[in-house]
């Protein structure tokens, strides 16, 4: 076999929040495990989460994880699994005070404690008065969060794959499973094929298939391409989340945290807006919410024109320089740097952009992806897991709340690394043959062999234009359709596509043809799950059919590659330990 | 109606070891509506749609997960903060200084990440971790401001002359800034042994306070002022 072999017990894909503390969990197993990621770890997207990381620690006030639960299963429109939920909400405060014991620089209250901030959705007592419940490093939790994680992940001499990417899994020989993946060394070009017990896929987000995103430009949904091709089911994908505040033109996302430290959204007319549409949550309304308010705002008219495009501003300048510069140091600078705007000065110019994907690969609670048979029955894919942004667990179903994305990483990378770290002796090492390694192989060896075709990058604008029109924060059956079809026309010229520069020592060009496909994939499973769910819920919102319909879809759908197939799949609605909470009217 | 619109003048350093000899400059021009500005990321992104064969490294394009540091007319800085109308033409792009070229302006960060881990860069403390958080008081915690924001772009140490020198054995300012952040940790346990670590003639004191790193740190820290603590702390602790 020509194919280069590396074997380790157990390969995790992705070096963000989710992948390196997934790493960490395994680090004392005493296995053997490669951490596979496409950038220096450091360079992982979670670098740019900024607000913070959201769990009842107390610290500001009397606080209890039962009420995180409740805001997050609110904030899901109904459609968070809650046995997940639960846990996420009732670990999370071991969870973070393990990361103030690696090192992370929170920032901190008087008494020393760790300090937490007001954020979107939040309550006291189930629905009472606003929460303070987000722990923050600064406006840069994130890259506090993910250079702790590297730098622990250094001290337990974690076995780092650096700038390698993953292109495919590879099926095991019998057909039960998975056995590897093909990877590639982006610094020689060479590929090969990483063969474990266990995978772990923490591949991240995919806002890049729409124009306008907070998103890094390596976000390109590498997992959920690799999961369809590989037969698995993509869950919820249609749900993605608007932030309400990425500055006008750049995309370049300003924290919620800004609102939670007192700002707030002014119209043309200086008129604090969010006060028609959230009487009492005001501007900390969950962010579907805000960013629909934000949008009927611009629709009316009512939007300021920041060289021909319209917005409405965030105005920080009445909470003083002192408090600005404290809590909101990185706001300050990328707001002069992206808007040329002093926050302490001038409100800075926002609009609602594209910034995380709530759908994702199915998993339980342990981070086990979920398949479905021909019968519609649910099974484990022993040995298979996704964590992250590329998972739906689903702790986030219609609309994620802030600060629970970080959460969600460190939680349910922790629980995958501490399942497999368990499971690790008993998992095989499964074996393959020649032809499913081919099978891994035929994507990259269809661009290495063709010489002639469109480009990728004209192929990827006008797929990122067509979600941006067709797929954004307010849908109808009729747009979507013309998407759809627009997208399946784009998928035909994409097979046939072709790059120039065929050398080998890091091209670029390469990866980015192979990130394509999995943005497309990602597109289309977006489209037929957009379609497919006849109701407005949470993100989803379809003019056509704007209310939330209970009977027909409270439920996951279900996409599966094969023939574009939609199903449904029950939301679990039985936490463990608290009783379950019934679906109600959404109001904030 | 046609927009106004002008061209700006490029000259980037190419190399790609499967087919050059050596490295040599290339010329490009790119076409922008006359009244807009964009990031130097952005142009160059618009370039490689041209030329499929550029190479560089980018990731967030907004200035937090250190990919894009080049060489900028010169000055070392991340691409995707830089304002093209900041910037007199020809653009000169080159990569890193001091560190191997693998192609274009993608350079071997090998050596770099290994003076970083050199510093042990995480938290230590042998006392078993309380119930809760460790406290540290907001004063405690406002030592770490300026040192716990880099992003290990690389473009402190690669204007250094002193880590070009002595890539090996001088640890250089990003790697050194680290060293600080954890010794100005009040939870960190391990400040002697630390500082011990710090006593040969090359790790720290090949700083020759050159303050090229102070320069051109996209994030505007100051490697230079945590070098002076370093060495202070070592007088103090009468090495």
């Amino acid at each position: 076999m020509a194919l280069p072999t590396y074997t380790f017990d157990a390969i995790i894909i992705g070096a963000g929040g989710a992948g390196m503390r997934a790493a960490l969990a395994l680090a004392e197993s005493g296995s053997q495990v490669a951490l596979v990621s496409k950038v220096f770890p450091t360079r992982s997207h979670t670098v740019s989460a900024q607000g913070g990381i959201t769990c009842a620690l107390g610290n500001v006030h009397p606080d209890d994880w039962r009420w995180h639960m409740y805001d997050t299963v609110k904030g899901s429109d109904y459609i968070g699994d809650q046995d997940s939920i639960e846990y996420m909400c009732e670990v999370g405060p071991q969870v973070v005070y393990e990361l103030e014991h690696m090192g992370l620089p929170f920032s901190r209250l008087d008494d020393g404690r760790i300090y937490q901030r007001p954020f979107g959705g939040q309550s006291k007592d189930f629905g009472g008065d606003q929460a303070a419940r987000t722990c923050a490093a600064a406006d840069r939790t994130g890259h506090a969060l993910l250079h702790t994680l590297y730098q622990r992940n250094l001290a337990e001499k974690t076995n780092v794959f650096s700038e390698w990417f993953a292109i495919d899994l590879v099926k095991a020989a019998d057909g039960q499973g998975f056995a590897g993946v093909i990877a590639l060394n982006i610094e020689n070009g060479e590929t090969a094929f990483l063969h474990a017990r266990a995978i772990i896929f923490a591949t991240g987000g995919a806002g890049r298939i729409y124009q306008s995103t907070t998103n890094a430009l390596i976000n390109t949904g590498d997992g959920i391409g690799m999961a369809i091709r590989a037969g698995l089911p993509v869950q919820d994908i249609e749900m993605w989340q608007f932030h309400p505040t990425g500055i006008a033109g750049a995309g370049v996302l300003v924290t919620e945290g800004c609102r939670g430290e007192g700002g707030y959204l002014i119209n043309k007319n200086g008129e604090r807006f969010m006060e028609r549409y959230a009487p009492h949550a005001k501007d900390l309304a969950s962010r579907d919410v805000v960013a629909r308010a934000i949008s009927l705002e611009l629709r009316a008219g009512n939007g300021f024109d920041i060289n021909g495009v319209s917005c409405v501003k965030l105005k920080l300048d009445h909470l003083g320089a002192d408090l600005i510069n404290s809590r909101l140091p990185g706001i300050r600078e990328l707001s002069l740097t992206f808007a040329g705007v002093d926050p302490i000065r001038e409100p800075i110019p926002v609009v609602p952009t594209c910034h995380y994907m709530m759908g994702g690969i199915p998993t339980n609670r342990f981070g086990q992806v979920i398949n479905v048979d021909e019968h519609g029955k649910e099974y484990v894919v022993e040995g298979l897991y996704a964590v992250g942004e590329c998972a739906c667990v689903s702790v986030h179903g219609a609309n994620r709340l802030g600060g629970n994305s970080l959460l969600d990483l460190v939680v349910f990378g922790r629980a995958a690394g501490l399942d497999v770290k368990e499971k690790i002796r008993d998992l095989p090492l499964k074996s393959v043959g020649e032809a499913e390694l081919d099978a891994a192989m035929s994507r990259l060896n269809r661009w290495d062999n063709t010489r002639e075709g469109e480009s990728v990058s004209q192929i990827r604008f006008e797929m990122q234009k067509t979600m941006q029109e067709d797929f954004g924060v307010f849908r109808t059956g009729e747009h979507m359709q013309q998407g759809l079809d627009k997208l399946l026309q784009l998928q035909q010229r994409l097979n046939h596509a072709a790059f120039k520069d065929h050398s080998r020592v890091f091209n670029t060009t390469r990866i980015e043809a192979l990130e394509l496909d999995n943005l497309m994939a990602t597109a289309l499973a977006t489209a037929h799950a957009a379609i497919y769910r006849t109701e407005s819920r949470g993100a989803h919102s379809r003019e056509d059919f704007p209310k939330r319909d209970d009977i027909n879809w409270l439920t996951h759908t279900v996409y599966h590659g094969e023939g574009h197939r939609m199903t449904q799949r029950a939301v679990n609605m039985k936490p463990l330990h608290v009783k379950p909470f019934e679906p109600k009217e959404r109001v904030y | 109606m046609s927009e106004a619109m002008r061209t700006v003048k490029f000259k980037i350093y190419r190399f790609n070891p499967e087919v050059d000899i050596k490295p040599t400059m290339q010329d490009y021009e790119l076409t922008i509506p006359d009244k807009q500005d964009m990031m130097l990321l952005e142009a160059i992104l618009r370039i490689k749609a041209m030329d499929d064969s550029l190479a560089f490294r980018r990731s967030c394009r907004e200035g937090v997960c250190g990919s894009d540091g080049m060489n900028i007319n010169g000055r070392n800085g991340l691409a995707c903060v830089t304002l093209l109308s900041a910037l007199k033409q020809p653009i000169e792009l080159r990569p890193l200084p001091g560190l191997p070229v693998i192609r274009d302006l993608v350079v071997d960060m090998k050596i770099f990440f290994e003076q970083y881990a050199k510093v042990k860069p995480y938290l230590i403390n042998d006392e078993p971790p309380p119930a809760k958080e460790r406290l540290q008081s907001p004063a405690e915690r406002k030592k770490l401001d300026g040192l716990y924001e880099c992003i290990l772009c690389a473009c402190c140490s690669t204007s250094c002359p002193s880590f070009w020198w002595n890539p090996e054995k001088f640890i250089g300012p990003a790697g050194l800034l680290q060293a600080y952040r954890f010794i100005a940790d009040s939870r960190d346990t391990a400040k002697v042994e630390r500082l011990e670590a710090l006593t040969d003639p090359f790790s720290v004191f090949r700083c020759r306070g050159v303050m090229n790193c102070v320069d051109v740190c996209p994030k505007g820290l100051n490697p230079t002022r945590a070098i002076g603590h370093i060495r202070s702390e070592l007088l103090a602790e009468g090495n």
